[in-house]
C-alpha cells in the first residue's frame, strides 16, 4: 500500500507546498492514481511529438516533387512517428486509465504491487526518452545526430550493421526493450490486481466490462511483448556480439524477423483496441440510461477476439511469400476475428436502443467509433483476404485501413474517456461547447484525411515513398488527406485548451456528475488517496445503481 | 463521501481471493515462458542450417551430471520449504544450501562447456548460426540461474541473521516457484539442445 500521507492538491483552496516538495511527491509516488496521472501526461506530451512528426510527413507529400523535408528526413519522421504512437502514446495512455480506474472499479485501495507500478511508469519514460535521445546521439561518434530511419517494424536486413550505421538503430532496440519491460510489469501488476483485490461480492461476473477488457489486455502484453522484447536481445546479439540470427548470409533468416515481429504486433493491435472496447463498454451504457446489453457474451466475444488475435499475426507478411496451407490459415483465422468483433458492435447498438441517448461529448465520441470501427473492420476484411493483399499490402490503402483502427476506433474512444472521466480525476467538469468543438473538427479532419488516403492506395501509391511524380491521379488525394491533417491538429489543440482551461476554471464536479453506476464514482473527486474509507461492497454488477434504487436493485436480475 | 453499503442478497458470503505473490509470479512465469519460446523456436527452425562447422554433433556432449545437479536442487528446494514451514530454520538453512551449491555447480558445468567450446573446439557466437542459437538460449537460461542463485543467496544471508523464520513461508514459497521454473525451462533446452539438436 502506499505509504504517502499526503493528501490530493484540492485545487484552489489548498495552501501552496513549494514546488520542490511537490515534484518529489510526483515523481517519488507510488499511488496508482498519481502513476496513473503520470503514464497519461506522459503519453500527451509524446502525442504531440508523434503529431508534429505526422504533420511534416504530410506536408512532404501534399503536392507531387515536393522539398519540405529530405528523403532521409522522411523516412526517420515516419519511424519516429509509428514508434511513438504505438509505444509511448498508445500504450503508456491506455496503461495510465488502467492504472487509474481498475483499483477504483474493483474497490481497492491500490494496485497489488504499487512499488512495481512506479517502475514500471518510470521503464517506460526512459525508453521513450531513450528513442528520442537518438536524435542527438544515433550517429554516436560519426557524425551529428541521426533518428532511427528502419521503419516501424524494422525489417532484416535492413538493422543489420551493414545498413543501419552508427547507433540510431540501437537506441530503437534499446527503447523498445526497456519500456517493453515496463509494459509487461504493468500487465503483470494488472493481472494480480483484478485476480487478487476485488472487493468483496465482486465476483469475476460482477466486474465492471472495463476491468474485465483490462484484464484480457493486461493477459495479452504478458503473451505478446515478451516475444518482442526476445526479438530484441536477439536484434541486439546480432548486432553488438556479431550473432546471425537474421544474417541471411550466414544461413539466418529475414522473415525470422517478421514472425518474431509481428506476433508481437498483431497482438498489440488488440492490445490497444480492447481497452478502447472497455471505454465504449462504459460510456454507451451511461449516456444510453441503459445496463450493457449481453455483458456475459461481451466478455466471451472478448476472450474469444484475445485467443484468436494470437494467431492472425501472419496476414501482415501475405506479401512475402507463404506456403499456400499458411496463406489458407491466416486468412481463415483473420476472417474469424471478424465474428466476436462483430458480436461486440451488435451489443454496444443494442445498448443503445430503445435508450435515452444523451449525446455528451463523451458519447459522440463513442457513436463514431462505432461507425469508424466498423469500416475499419470492414476494409480489415478485404485485406484479410490473401490475393485482395497481394495487390494493395504495402500501399497507402494499408495506412488508412490501419488509420483507421487506431484513431477512428482507438483515439476517439479515447478522447470519450478523456471526457468521461476527467471530472472524476480533476474534479472539474470540462467545457461542453469546446468538448462539442474537438469532436466536429476531429471529426472532419479524421474523415477527410483518412476516407481519401483509400484512394490513391486503390490507385497503387505505395506507403514510404518521400514523393511522387504528378500525373498519376494521386495529387488530389493527397492535397485533401493533408487538408484532413490540419483539422485533426486543430481538433487536439482544442482538446488540450479544453484540459486547461477546465482544469483550473471548470465548474466543480461533484462525486457523480454523470448519474453512473460504478465503484469509481461513488468516492470523491477526484479521490482521497485511500480511494475509500470503507471497502465497499457489491451486489451486482451496478452497485451504485443498487444504492440509488433499493426499491429495484439489479441483484434481482443477474 | 458514500460508500456503497448495500442489503445484499445473500448476506456474509465468505470471501477468499487469491494471495498476490504466487499470482504475480505465475505471471511473470508466464511471460518468461514466451520469451524462452522464442528462442526455442529460433534455435529449432536453425538447427542444420549452419554454413560452416562445428556442428552440433562434433562439439556437444550431453551434461547428464550437471543436469542431474539442477533437477535434483528442484528436490532441495522443496524439502527445505517444507521445513521452515513446520518451523525448522537451522534445517532448512542447510537444504537452501544444499540447493544453493547445486545450483552453482550446474552453472560451474556450464562455465566449462562454454570454455571447451571456445578454446578447444573455437566455436563463439560469432562463428556460425548453431554457435549464435545455442549461446543465447543456453546464455539466456544460464542468466536465470544466476538471477535465481542471488536471489537463493540473499534468502540465505538472512536466514544467517536470523531474519528468517516460519511466517516467511509463504513469501520464500514464491520464489521457490521461479527456481522449479528455471529447471523445467532446462529440461526443455536440454531436449531441444542436446538430443533433438544433436
Amino acid at each position: 500500500m502506499s505509504t504517502e500521507s499526503i493528501a490530493w492538491p484540492t485545487s484552489g483552496t489548498a495552501t501552496r507546498r513549494p514546488f520542490v516538495e511537490q515534484l518529489h511527491e510526483w515523481v517519488s509516488t507510488v499511488d496508482h492514481k498519481r502513476l496513473g496521472v503520470l503514464y497519461i501526461l506522459y503519453a500527451l506530451a509524446f502525442l504531440l511529438v508523434g503529431g508534429v512528426e505526422a504533420t511534416i510527413l504530410r506536408i512532404q507529400l501534399i503536392r507531387p516533387l515536393n522539398h519540405f523535408v529530405s528523403p532521409q528526413v522522411f523516412n526517420r519522421m515516419f519511424t519516429m512517428h509509428g514508434t511513438t504512437m504505438i509505444f509511448f502514446v498508445a500504450m503508456p495512455v491506455l496503461f495510465g486509465f488502467a492504472n487509474y480506474l481498475v483499483p477504483l472499479m474493483i474497490g481497492a485501495r491500490d494496485m497489488a504491487f504499487p512499488r512495481l507500478n512506479a517502475f514500471s511508469f518510470w521503464m517506460t519514460a526512459f525508453g521513450g526518452l531513450l528513442l528520442y535521445y537518438s536524435f542527438i546521439g544515433g550517429d554516436g561518434l560519426y557524425g551529428a545526430g541521426n533518428a532511427p530511419d528502419v521503419g516501424w517494424f524494422a525489417y532484416a536486413p535492413l538493422t543489420s550493421k551493414t545498413f543501419s550505421r552508427g547507433h540510431s538503430t540501437d537506441f530503437w532496440t534499446l527503447s523498445l526493450l526497456v519500456s517493453g519491460f515496463g509494459s509487461i510489469g504493468t500487465a503483470i501488476n494488472i493481472i494480480t490486481t483484478v485476480v487478487c483485490m476485488r472487493c468483496k461480492g465482486m465476483t469475476l461476473g460482477k466486474m465492471p466490462l472495463l476491468v474485465w477488457l483490462n484484464l484480457v489486455m493486461a493477459v495479452l502484453v504478458v503473451l505478446a511483448v515478451s516475444p518482442l522484447t526476445a526479438a530484441q536481445i536477439m536484434l541486439l546479439v546480432d548486432r553488438y556480439l556479431g550473432g546471425h540470427f537474421f544474417d541471411t548470409q550466414a544461413g539466418g533468416s529475414a522473415v525470422m524477423w517478421m514472425h518474431f515481429f509481428w506476433v508481437f504486433g498483431h497482438p498489440e493491435v488488440y492490445v490497444l483496441v480492447i481497452p478502447a472496447f472497455g471505454f465504449a463498454s462504459e460510456i454507451i451504457p451511461v449516456f444510453s440510461r441503459k445496463a450493457i446489453f449481453g455483458y456475459p457474451v461481451m466478455v466471451a466475444a472478448t476472450v474469444c477476439i484475445a485467443f484468436i488475435g494470437m494467431s492472425v499475426w501472419a496476414h501482415h507478411m501475405f506479401t512475402v511469400g507463404m506456403s499456400s496451407n499458411a496463406n489458407t490459415f491466416f486468412v481463415l483465422s483473420t476472417m474469424a476475428i471478424a465474428v466476436p468483433t462483430g458480436i461486440k458492435i451488435f451489443n454496444w447498438l443494442a445498448t443503445m436502443w430503445g435508450g435515452q441517448i444523451h449525446f455528451k461529448t463523451p458519447m459522440l465520441f463513442c457513436t463514431a467509433f462505432l461507425f469508424q470501427f466498423l469500416i475499419a473492420g470492414l476494409t480489415g476484411i478485404m485485406l484479410g483476404s490473401a490475393p485482395f493483399d497481394w495487390q494493395l499490402g504495402n500501399s497507402y490503402f494499408v495506412i488508412a485501413h490501419f488509420h483507421y483502427v487506431i484513431v477512428g476506433g482507438i483515439l476517439f474512444t479515447l478522447f470519450g474517456a478523456f471526457y468521461y472521466w476527467f471530472p472524476k480525476i480533476s474534479g472539474r467538469m470540462y467545457n461542453e461547447r469546446l468538448g462539442k468543438l474537438h469532436f466536429w473538427l476531429f471529426t472532419i479532419g479524421f474523415h477527410l484525411t483518412f476516407d481519401f488516403m483509400h484512394i490513391p492506395g486503390i490507385l497503387g501509391m505505395p506507403r514510404r515513398i518521400y514523393t511522387y511524380e504528378p500525373g498519376r491521379g494521386w495529387d488530389i488525394w493527397n492535397l485533401i488527406v493533408t487538408i484532413g491533417v490540419f483539422f485533426q491538429a486543430a481538433g487536439v489543440l482544442v482538446f488540450l485548451g479544453n484540459l486547461l482551461w477546465s482544469y483550473f476554471r471548470g465548474v466543480l464536479a461533484g462525486s457523480d456528475p454523470w448519474d453512473a453506476w460504478t465503484l469509481e464514482w461513488s468516492t470523491t473527486s477526484p479521490p482521497p488517496v485511500y480511494n475509500f474509507a470503507k471497502i465497499p461492497e457489491v451486489a451486482s454488477r451496478r452497485p451504485l445503481w443498487d444504492l440509488k434504487h433499493p426499491e429495484d436493485p439489479d441483484w434481482h436480475y443477474e | 463521501m458514500s460508500t456503497p453499503a448495500l442489503a445484499t442478497p445473500e448476506t456474509d458470503i465468505g470471501w477468499n481471493l487469491p494471495e498476490r505473490g504466487p499470482v504475480g509470479m505465475y505471471c511473470l512465469i508466464a511471460a518468461e515462458a514466451a520469451i524462452f519460446t522464442i528462442f526455442v523456436v529460433a534455435y529449432i527452425f536453425y538447427i542444420g542450417k549452419s554454413a560452416t562447422g562445428p556442428q552440433p554433433k562434433d562439439v556437444l556432449s550431453v551434461p547428464i551430471f550437471f543436469t542431474i545437479c539442477l533437477l535434483s536442487s528442484s528436490l532441495t528446494i522443496h524439502f527445505a520449504l517444507k521445513l521452515l514451514r513446520s518451523g525448522k530454520v537451522l534445517s532448512f538453512a542447510l537444504w537452501w544450501l544444499l540447493t544453493i551449491v547445486l545450483g552453482a555447480a550446474f552453472l560451474a558445468g556450464t562455465a566449462s562447456e562454454w570454455r571447451h567450446l571456445i578454446y578447444d573446439e573455437g566455436l563463439t557466437i560469432q562463428t556460425n548460426l548453431f554457435g549464435t542459437t545455442y549461446y543465447s538460449l543456453v546464455g539466456l537460461h544460464a542468466f536465470h540461474v544466476t538471477v535465481g542463485l542471488l536471489a537463493l543467496a540473499t534468502v540465505l544471508i538472512f536466514t544467517f541473521l536470523g531474519d528468517v523464520n516460519k511466517q516467511h513461508a509463504e513469501r520464500v514459497e514464491v520464489l521457490s516457484m521461479y527456481w522449479h521454473f528455471v529447471d523445467v525451462v532446462w529440461v526443455v533446452v536440454f531436449f531441444v539442445v542436446y538430443i533433438v539438436g544433436r
